[in-house]
């Protein structure tokens, strides 16, 4: 048995069990299908659950409940399954994104396809037909980090931030993709635009994206997305969305 | 009938505030809520009313404020100094407001976040479950001039009541534990810490407050190794300047920046009080003893209603006496005096 799955107490907010010491894509899967589990138990002592990219966070008082009992059925549970195997979890939707790639609205594409060894019409190419995954959500409400795609587009993020990118922005770095919820800094390279609100505070189902959910941006033309931005009134920028399996 | 709360002049960073939106951290969101969770129970003891109302938190100052009916109020927090149509008020007490009065509150002189409470709290709509401001996610906003808020029916009718609040100005030392990346740290960094006497910064937000030190700082090894994890308010982050961070309750999710240890709960109204260029500490305590320490301060959260006393006012020190109505208010000896009038 190696050192991961691992137990770990996060302050006196609750207990981490973390199943890699870097990101891979049987560990984020383990995390979320373990995660899914906590939250079917229910156990009265969980405040809340979720995931970071390859934990579980389960949120519990540590100042009233005993941490050596909650532990204990962590282990219970995590011994019930090979978690590496588990399936994602169910009731997962695929989205289909519609985005500009490059122009005015997302000036660094050509920037990122050079970086990735490829032009920027092949760049296009593959991106607007990469299928992806939602990894985890952090770093603002509803805000998804996705991946993986393929070995080529692991180029760095900038050493100097870029000062502002606007919401709906579709930015790249390390295999991984993110659609910015709000205006934001950010060091990782603007490559499309799109009118998707991952956070929409006032509507009854606040957030569009949970993780395990997967997504296609295909690519529009300016007009097409100026269109969108006219009609679009359910805040999704056009988007459509399917059930997964 | 409910009234409304006029903000006249707004201070630079008021927010309206209650304990926090839990529930949707999974989906990125944190909980926001009152940098100083103390304060908020101490309004609610004053007036006699549940501490899940929302109050307003001024950071660094207050601002000037009129009610359109009689509104019970209190004033909690970092201590700024308080007048009604002029005339000083105490501040850890509650008072009345009456309608159309001028509220003036200046600038914090011992911390750094003051409180205006008000009788059935301030009663925006709430937003998914809650009506605190998360300011960096696009939750509510700051409070301006010309703002108005609806004020919740009082059920109370005190006033004049005072506590003494639990010290937390004066930095001094705040307890931590263990982290699920202080083993990250090697035992001399570690030690370094622990023995360091910090000054906060004059970066300091609802999001985290940077501390000031003049020796090396305390990297880790591979810090740029680290996977992005879990964020908790009162993780101690090393950001890549070697500098900590004691993150707040609009933190992030998950950060990149490995943490050294985690302030206990109930220490982090000391941090979020500190002023820039208070001296500070971080001592290193077990579980056992921070569960003690915390399972201890939420005991003393619960005994607040039970220290409130009538605010004793010396009346060579009232400078308008003869404007107080001193005998209309007598009470008839058989009248309850908890019922309505109607």
């Amino acid at each position: 048995m190696s050192d991961w799955p691992k137990i770990r107490t996060v302050g006196l907010s609750g207990l981490l069990v973390t199943f890699a010491g870097a990101m891979s894509e049987p560990a984020n899967r383990a995390a979320l299908a373990f995660r899914a589990e906590i939250a079917a138990q229910d156990w009265p002592e969980v405040r809340e659950s979720s995931c970071s990219l390859v934990s579980a966070f389960i949120e519990v008082d540590l100042a009233s409940k005993p941490i050596n009992t909650l532990a204990e059925k962590l282990r219970d549970l995590l011994a019930t399954r090979d978690w590496f195997a588990a399936p994602l979890p169910a009731g997962r939707t695929l989205w289909h994104v519609p985005t500009v790639y490059g122009t005015d609205l997302a000036p660094q594409l050509e920037e990122a396809a050079a970086l990735a060894g490829v032009d920027p019409d092949n760049a296009i190419a593959e991106l607007s037909t990469a299928h992806v995954r939602v990894l985890t959500i952090g770093f603002a409400p509803g805000q998804p980090y996705m991946g993986e795609l393929s070995e080529t587009w692991n180029i760095p993020r900038q050493t100097e931030l870029t000062g502002a990118v606007p919401p709906g922005s579709l930015v790249i770095a390390i295999k991984q993709l993110i659609i910015f919820t709000n205006t934001s800094p950010t060091g990782w390279r603007h490559i499309g635009q799109t009118a998707f609100r991952n956070f929409q505070q006032e509507r009854a189902t606040p957030f569009a994206l949970s993780p395990g959910d997967e997504l296609i941006f295909p690519s529009i033309s300016r007009a097409e997305y100026d269109r969108i931005l006219i009609q679009d009134t359910a805040g999704n920028g056009g988007a459509t969305a399917e059930a997964l399996g | 009938m409910s009234g409304r709360l006029h903000i006249v002049q707004a201070g630079p960073a008021m927010s309206v505030q209650d304990r926090g939106r839990p529930g949707y951290r999974a989906q990125g969101l944190t909980v926001a809520g009152a940098m100083d969770e103390i304060a908020l129970a101490e309004g609610a003891a004053l007036l006699g009313q549940p501490a899940v109302l929302a109050a307003i938190e001024m950071a660094g100052s207050g601002g000037v404020f009129t009610a359109d009916q009689d509104t019970r109020i209190a004033l909690t927090g970092a201590v700024m100094a308080a007048s009604i149509n002029g005339n000083a008020v105490v501040w850890n007490a509650s008072h009345l407001l009456p309608a159309g009065a001028t509220l003036s509150i200046g600038g914090a002189r011992n911390g750094s976040y003051g409180y205006l409470h008000l009788g059935g709290g301030v009663d925006i709509a709430p937003v998914m479950g809650s009506r605190a401001s998360h300011l960096r996610a696009g939750v509510g906003q700051l409070l301006a001039t010309g703002d108005t808020l609806p004020i919740g029916a009082d059920t109370g009718t005190q006033v004049a009541l005072t506590l003494t609040p639990e010290n937390r100005f004066d930095g001094g030392v705040v307890r931590y534990v263990a982290s699920m990346q202080t083993d990250d740290f090697d035992a001399a960094t570690r030690a370094r810490f622990a023995e360091t006497t910090f000054k906060r910064d004059p970066r300091a937000n609802r999001m985290g407050v940077r501390m000031g030190f003049d020796d090396a700082g305390f990297a880790t090894g591979d810090a740029l190794s680290i996977v992005s994890e879990v964020v908790v308010p009162g993780d101690i982050q090393i950001a890549g300047d070697g500098a900590p961070f004691v993150l707040m309750f609009e933190c992030q999710t998950t950060g990149g920046y490995p943490r050294i240890g985690t302030v206990i709960p109930c220490d982090l109204p000391r941090i979020a009080q500190l002023q820039a260029g208070t001296p500070l500490r971080f001592e290193f305590v077990d579980l056992d003893m921070a569960v003690d320490l915390q399972t201890r301060h939420l005991n003393t959260l619960r005994a607040l209603p039970g220290r409130v006393t009538p605010l004793v006012r010396d009346p060579a020190s009232i400078r308008d006496l003869v404007g107080y109505q001193l005998i209309s208010g007598a009470i008839s000896a058989t009248a309850n005096p908890f019922e309505k009038e109607s």
